[in-house]
C-alpha cells in the first residue's frame, strides 16, 4: 500500500463527496466550503478530504473483512477451522495496534500543519491593504462596523476581492457564532470580549453569512450577504452607504439593540433609499465598537449603567 | 418578572398550564402541545387504572418499589429508560417533520421547536442512555462477578428514586409551564435569567443536579462492588470484559458528574441569588460554564459508551461460540479511552477563539482516542475469525454497529480537526456525527443487550423473528435518518434550525424524516416484540437460565435468578467460569456447602426520597419557597431517620437454599440438554449442550 494506492483513495473519496455534495451546491453563490469562494475554505475543503482519505486505510479492512468473516465462519457452514480457544497472536496485534497509531501520527501532523496555517487569528498576507471590520452579534441581526470608512451596516457585510479582511468580534447579547461558510469556519463572539476572524475572498460573488448558535426565537434568519466585490464596485458601496446612511448614534443603536429581527429593524429605521432588508449607517463615534465591550466592564451590571449615567 | 406571584403558589398560576395558551391563542402549535401533554395524562390515567383493575399496588410496593435487590431496580431502570426513549424518539419525529415541509415552512413556533430540540437532547442522554446502561450494569455486573448483590443496595434504589424523579420532573414541564430553550447544554447567558427569566432553565438545571447525585452514587456503588465483592478466584484479570467497562464507567462518573453539578447549580445561583459566575456582566464569563460543562459532557459519552462496548464483547464471543480475542487488548482499550476521554473536553469549542497551539493539542489529543477504538473494532472481528457465528438479534446489532461506528468514528477524526470543525460545528453534521455514535455505538448495544440478558431477567427467551425485524428498522431507520443530515450539514444547515430558506435542503430533510418514521415503527415493533413475547412465554421458557450456551457466571444460574443470585458462590479458576466448567463437565455441580444468606431488608426509602425530591424540585422550579423548606427538612429527617435503623437484614436458612438449589437442579439433570440447532424451539430450556470445545 504506497502512495499511489493513497492518492486513488483519495480521489475516489473526493468525487464520491463531490457526487454527494458539490453538484447540489454548484451555483455562482455560495452557502458552504464544498464550493469555496476562498483559498481558507479551499484548503479547508482539501483538509477534510485529506482525512476521508487517509482514515479510509483502517476503515476499508472492516467493510471488506466483516462481510467475509460473517460468510466464511457463520455456524451453518460448520468450517472446520473452527478455533474457539483462540484468543491471542502476537503479529496480529501489533498489526491491531500499529495500523491505527500510524494513520494518527501522520494525521497527527497534518492538523497541526493545517490548525496553525488556517488559524482565523492570523493576518493574512497579501499586497492589498486590509480591510477592518468589527462585528455585533446582536438579536436577531449582525452589525457591521467599518471604522476606517466611517460606515456601518445591517444584512450587508462588502469587501473587496482578493483583500484580507479583519474581522474583530463581540456581542450585546448571548453568545452567537459568526460564520460565513465560503470563506472560513465560525468563530465564537461573546459580550464584554472579542474574538477575531481574518478572511479573503478570491473570487468575486455573494456568500450567505450566519450565525450557528440557537439564541431565540429570530435565530434562523439572523443571516447576512457577505459580498465580495470589484474593488472599483466596493468604493462605489462605501459612498451609497455614506450618502444614504442614517447616524448610527445611541437612539439609533437602542432601536437596533433589542430584540427584533433583521426585518422589523428595518421598517423602524431604514429610510427608502437603502435596499430591502439592509440597513446603512454612518458612523461618527469609532469608539463605539469599544463602548459596546466595555460596557461590562465596569464592575456593573450592564442593564443599569445607563440610567446611572443619566442621573450623573 | 412575574405579576401574579404569591406566597402559596409561588409563580405557579393558570398561565402556566398549556391549555390557557390554547383558548388564548388556537394554533397548530398550541394543539401539538396540549396533545403531548393529553397523551401523557392519559398514559398515567391508563396505568393507574391497570394497577387498581389487576390489584398490582400491593405486589407493585413489596415485590419492585421497595426491593434492595439490584436485579430488580436494574429491571426498574431499564423500564423507566424504555419510556422516556418513546417520548424521545417522538420528539425526534416531531422535529424531522417539522424540517421535512419545506423551506420557511413548518407547524411549530420557534420556542415550542427549541423546547424540543433541548427535551430530546436532555432526555436522550440524561433518562434514556443512562438509566438503561446503569440499569443493565446493575442487572448484570453482580451476577458476572458472583456478587449476591451491590455493596450499598440501598444507596442503589436511592439512585434510582432520584433519576426518576428527576425524569418525572421533565415530564411535568410538558403539563405546567415551559422547558428549557436552551439545548440539552443549557449555554449561559442565554440561560441566565436576564435573557431567559421563565422556568423552563430552571427545570433543566434541577433535572440535571439530582440526577446527577443520582448517577454519582451509582458510580461509588459499582466501583465499591467490583473492587469489594468479587467472588473467589475472581481475580481482576479474570473478570468478564463487561465488567472491566464497568470499572472504567465508574471511574468516570465519579470524576466527570461533579463539573457538571457544580456548573448547573453555579447557573442555578446566577439565576436564583443573583450570581455572575456566568452572566454578562461583573465579572461573569459564560467560558467557564463552557469548560466545566464539557470537562463533564466528554466522558459522558465515554461512560455510556464503554458499558456497551462490554456488551457487544461479551455477545460477539458468545455467538460465535468462541474466546473473546484480545482481552489483555481490550482491557488497555478500555482504560486508554477513559483516561483519554478526560483530556479532550475542548473539542467543543475549538470555535471560542483560543490560540491555534491550544486546538491543535487538543485535536490530536481527540484523535488518539481513534486508536483504541479502532483496536477494539478489529478485536471483535478476531473474535468472530474462525469462530461459528449464529445470526441471533444481538448479533445483528452488532453487525449493524460495527459498519455503522466506523463512518462515526471517520466523522468523529473529521470533527476533531480544528480547522474542519471551524466548519462543521453547530451544524447538522455535528448532529449526524453524535447520533451516528450515540445510535449504532450505545443504543443498538442496549437492543442487543435487551435481546440478550431478557431470558436471564425474566425466564422466557423474546420472539426472535420481531427482534430481527426491530434490528433491521433500526439499523436501516437510523441510516436514511441520520446519513442525508451529513450532507444538509455539509451544505451549511445550522443545527437547531426550526426553518430555513435554501429549497436543497429540502429533499434531504423529506429523506430524514422518513427515516424518522421507520425508527418510529422500529419502537412501535419493539413494544410489539414484548407483547408477543409475554404471550407465547409458557413456549420458550429457559428456567434452567443457559439459553445461549454462553460463557460467563450470570448463566450458571436459573432463570430468572433467585433473589440471592448464588445458592452457593462460586470459585473462580479461569476467566470465563462458567464456559470452562461446561467444558469440564463440572458445571451444575452440587458440593453440599450452603450456607444462611444475609439479603437487606425492603425499604421505602428510595421511594420516599424520590417523591420528596420530586416535590422539591418542582417548588424550586415556582419558586414556593414555604414548600421548598419544608421538604428539605423532611429530606433530612428521613435520611438521617432512617439511619436509625440497624435491623435492616433478613436471613435466608441454609435448609432452605438447599431445598430450592437441589429441585433445580434435579429437574435440570431430568432434562435433556439441547444443541444450537434447537435454540429457538421450546425444547431450548436453557440447559446447554455445549458447543465450546475444551483447551486446544
Amino acid at each position: 500500500m504506497g502512495l499511489k494506492m493513497v492518492n486513488r483513495l483519495r480521489i475516489f473519496a473526493s468525487s464520491a463527496i463531490v457526487v454527494l455534495v458539490g453538484v447540489t451546491v454548484a451555483h455562482a453563490e455560495s452557502n458552504s466550503f464544498m464550493s469555496p469562494m476562498g483559498p481558507i475554505a479551499a484548503e479547508q475543503k482539501a483538509h477534510f478530504l485529506k482525512i476521508i482519505a487517509i482514515t479510509m486505510i483502517a476503515i476499508i479492512p472492516v467493510f471488506v473483512l466483516l462481510p467475509f468473516i460473517l460468510l466464511k465462519y457463520r455456524r451453518s457452514k460448520k468450517s472446520v477451522d473452527y478455533r474457539p480457544n483462540w484468543g491471542f497472536s502476537l503479529p496480529l496485534e501489533i498489526t491491531m495496534w500499529s495500523i491505527p497509531i500510524a494513520i494518527i501520527l501522520v494525521l497527527s501532523f497534518a492538523v497541526w500543519k493545517a490548525t496553525h496555517a488556517l488559524d482565523p487569528y492570523a493576518a493574512i498576507k497579501s499586497d492589498n491593504p486590509t480591510i477592518n471590520v468589527q462585528v455585533v452579534g446582536l438579536d436577531w441581526k449582525w452589525l457591521f462596523l467599518y471604522p476606517d470608512l466611517g460606515i456601518g451596516s445591517v444584512g450587508e457585510l462588502a469587501f473587496p476581492v482578493d483583500h484580507p479582511v479583519s474581522m474583530t468580534l463581540t456581542t450585546d447579547t448571548v453568545m452567537q457564532s459568526f460564520m460565513i461558510s465560503a470563506l472560513a469556519g465560525q468563530i465564537y463572539a461573546m459580550a464584554g470580549m472579542t474574538t477575531k476572524l481574518n478572511v479573503i475572498a478570491s473570487e468575486p460573488g455573494q456568500m450567505q453569512g450566519e450565525n450557528t448558535q440557537y439564541n431565540g426565537a429570530g435565530f434562523t434568519g439572523q443571516k447576512f450577504v457577505a459580498n465580495a466585490m470589484e474593488p472599483a464596485d466596493f468604493e462605489n458601496w462605501v459612498q451609497a452607504v455614506k450618502s444614504n446612511g442614517i447616524a448610527l448614534d445611541a437612539d439609533s443603536y437602542a432601536v437596533l439593540s433589542k430584540q427584533s429581527t433583521r426585518a422589523e429593524a428595518h421598517a423602524e429605521l431604514a429610510t427608502a433609499d437603502m435596499p430591502k432588508d439592509m440597513i446603512y449607517f454612518t458612523l461618527s463615534d469609532t469608539k463605539l465598537f469599544d463602548g459596546i465591550v466595555h460596557k461590562y466592564h465596569g464592575g456593573m451590571d450592564g442593564q443599569t449603567e445607563i440610567s446611572q449615567e443619566v442621573s450623573q | 418578572m412575574n405579576q401574579t406571584h404569591s406566597d402559596l403558589l409561588g409563580r405557579l398560576n393558570l398561565d402556566s398550564l398549556p391549555i390557557t395558551a390554547l383558548i388564548k391563542n388556537p394554533g397548530t402549535n398550541e394543539i401539538v402541545a396540549n396533545v403531548a401533554g393529553l397523551v401523557m395524562l392519559v398514559g398515567v390515567l391508563v396505568v393507574l387504572f391497570i394497577l387498581t383493575k389487576f390489584r398490582l399496588w400491593r405486589p407493585l410496593w413489596s415485590d419492585w418499589l421497595t426491593s434492595t435487590d439490584h436485579k430488580k431496580i436494574g429491571i426498574m431502570y431499564v423500564v423507566f429508560g424504555i419510556m422516556m426513549l418513546a417520548r424521545g424518539v417522538i420528539e425526534g419525529v416531531v422535529m424531522r417533520a417539522q424540517q421535512a415541509m419545506g423551506a420557511g415552512s413548518g407547524f411549530l413556533e420557534p420556542d415550542h421547536f427549541a423546547q424540543l430540540f433541548s427535551t430530546h437532547g436532555t432526555i436522550m442522554v440524561f433518562f434514556v442512555a443512562v438509566p438503561f446502561v446503569l440499569g443493565y450494569i446493575n442487572f448484570v455486573m453482580p451476577l458476572q462477578i458472583g456478587a449476591r448483590d451491590v455493596a450499598f443496595p440501598v444507596m442503589n434504589q436511592i439512585s434510582l428514586g432520584l433519576t426518576v424523579a428527576a425524569g418525572m420532573i421533565l415530564m411535568v414541564s410538558l403539563v405546567v409551564g415551559e422547558f428549557s430553550t436552551g439545548g440539552w447544554t443549557a449555554y449561559p447567558p442565554y440561560t441566565g435569567a436576564r435573557f431567559n427569566p421563565g422556568v423552563g432553565p430552571d427545570y433543566w438545571i434541577w433535572a440535571i443536579v439530582v440526577s446527577g447525585v443520582g448517577t454519582t452514587l451509582s458510580g461509588i456503588n459499582f466501583a465499591v462492588t467490583i473492587y469489594k465483592m468479587r467472588a473467589p478466584g475472581m481475580l481482576l484479570s479474570r473478570m468478564p470484559l463487561f465488567c472491566w467497562t464497568v470499572i472504567c464507567s465508574s471511574i468516570l462518573i465519579i470524576f466527570a458528574m461533579p463539573p457538571l453539578s457544580v456548573a448547573a447549580l453555579l447557573l442555578g445561583a446566577d439565576r436564583y441569588m443573583d450570581f455572575h459566575f456566568f452572566t454578562n456582566d461583573l465579572g461573569g464569563n459564560m467560558m467557564n460554564y463552557a469548560n466545566l460543562f464539557w470537562l463533564f459532557g466528554h466522558p459522558e459519552v465515554y461512560l455510556l459508551v464503554l458499558p456497551v462496548y462490554g456488551m457487544y464483547s461479551e455477545i460477539v464471543s458468545t455467538y460465535s461460540a468462541k474466546r473473546l480475542y484480545g482481552y489483555l487488548s481490550l482491557v488497555i482499550a478500555t482504560m486508554s479511552i477513559a483516561v483519554l476521554s478526560f483530556t479532550v473536553w475542548l473539542h467543543h469549542f475549538f470555535t471560542m477563539g483560543q490560540s491555534a497551539l491550544i486546538n491543535a493539542v487538543f485535536g490530536i489529543a481527540t484523535m488518539l482516542i481513534a486508536i483504541p477504538t479502532g483496536v477494539k473494532v478489529y478485536d471483535w472481528m478476531a473474535t468472530m475469525y474462525r469462530g461459528r457465528i449464529r445470526f441471533n438479534v444481538p448479533m445483528i446489532y452488532l453487525v449493524g454497529f460495527l459498519i455503522l461506528f466506523v463512518i462515526g468514528g471517520l466523522t468523529g477524526v473529521i470533527l476533531a480537526s480544528p480547522t474542519v470543525d471551524f466548519q462543521v460545528h453547530n451544524t447538522l453534521f455535528l448532529v449526524a456525527h453524535f447520533h451516528n455514535v450515540l445510535i449504532p455505538g450505545v443504543l443498538f448495544g442496549l437492543l442487543a443487550g435487551y435481546n440478550y440478558w431478557f431470558p436471564k431477567a425474566f425466564g422466557f427467551r423474546l420472539n426472535e423473528r420481531l427482534g430481527k425485524l426491530t434490528a433491521y428498522l433500526w439499523i436501516v431507520g437510523f441510516m436514511i435518518t441520520f446519513l442525508p443530515l451529513y450532507v444538509v450539514g455539509l451544505m451549511g444547515m445550522p443545527r437547531r434550525s426550526y426553518s430555513y430558506t435554501d429549497t436543497e435542503f429540502v429533499p434531504w430533510l423529506v429523506l430524514a424524516f422518513i427515516g424518522a418514521l421507520m425508527i418510529l415503527s422500529a419502537l412501535l415493533v419493539f413494544l410489539e416484540q414484548l407483547r408477543v413475547s409475554i404471550r407465547d412465554r409458557d413456549q420458550n421458557r429457559v428456567p434452567f437460565g443457559d439459553p445461549w450456551d454462553a460463557r460467563t457466571l450470570e448463566w450458571s444460574i436459573s432463570a430468572p435468578p433467585p433473589e440471592y443470585n448464588f445458592a452457593i458462590i462460586p470459585t473462580v479458576t479461569k476467566r470465563d467460569a462458567f464456559a470452562e466448567a461446561k467444558i469440564t463437565g463440572q458445571a451444575y455441580g452440587s458440593d453440599d456447602a450452603y450456607e444462611d444468606i444475609k439479603l437487606p431488608k425492603n425499604t421505602p426509602v428510595g421511594i420516599m426520597l424520590c417523591v420528596l425530591s420530586g416535590v422539591w424540585m418542582f417548588a424550586l422550579v415556582w419558586w414556593i419557597w414555604w414548600l421548598v423548606a419544608l421538604v428539605t427538612a423532611l429530606i433530612f429527617l428521613l435520611v438521617i431517620g432512617w439511619s436509625f435503623f440497624v435491623d435492616n437484614e433478613r436471613v435466608i436458612p441454609a435448609a432452605q437454599v438447599r431445598q430450592e438449589h437441589q429441585a433445580w437442579l434435579a429437574k435440570l439433570k431430568a432434562t435433556p440438554p439441547v444443541d444450537r440447532d434447537k435454540e429457538f424451539s421450546p425444547e431450548n430450556l436453557g440447559y446447554a449442550k455445549t458447543e465450546l470445545a475444551g483447551d486446544a
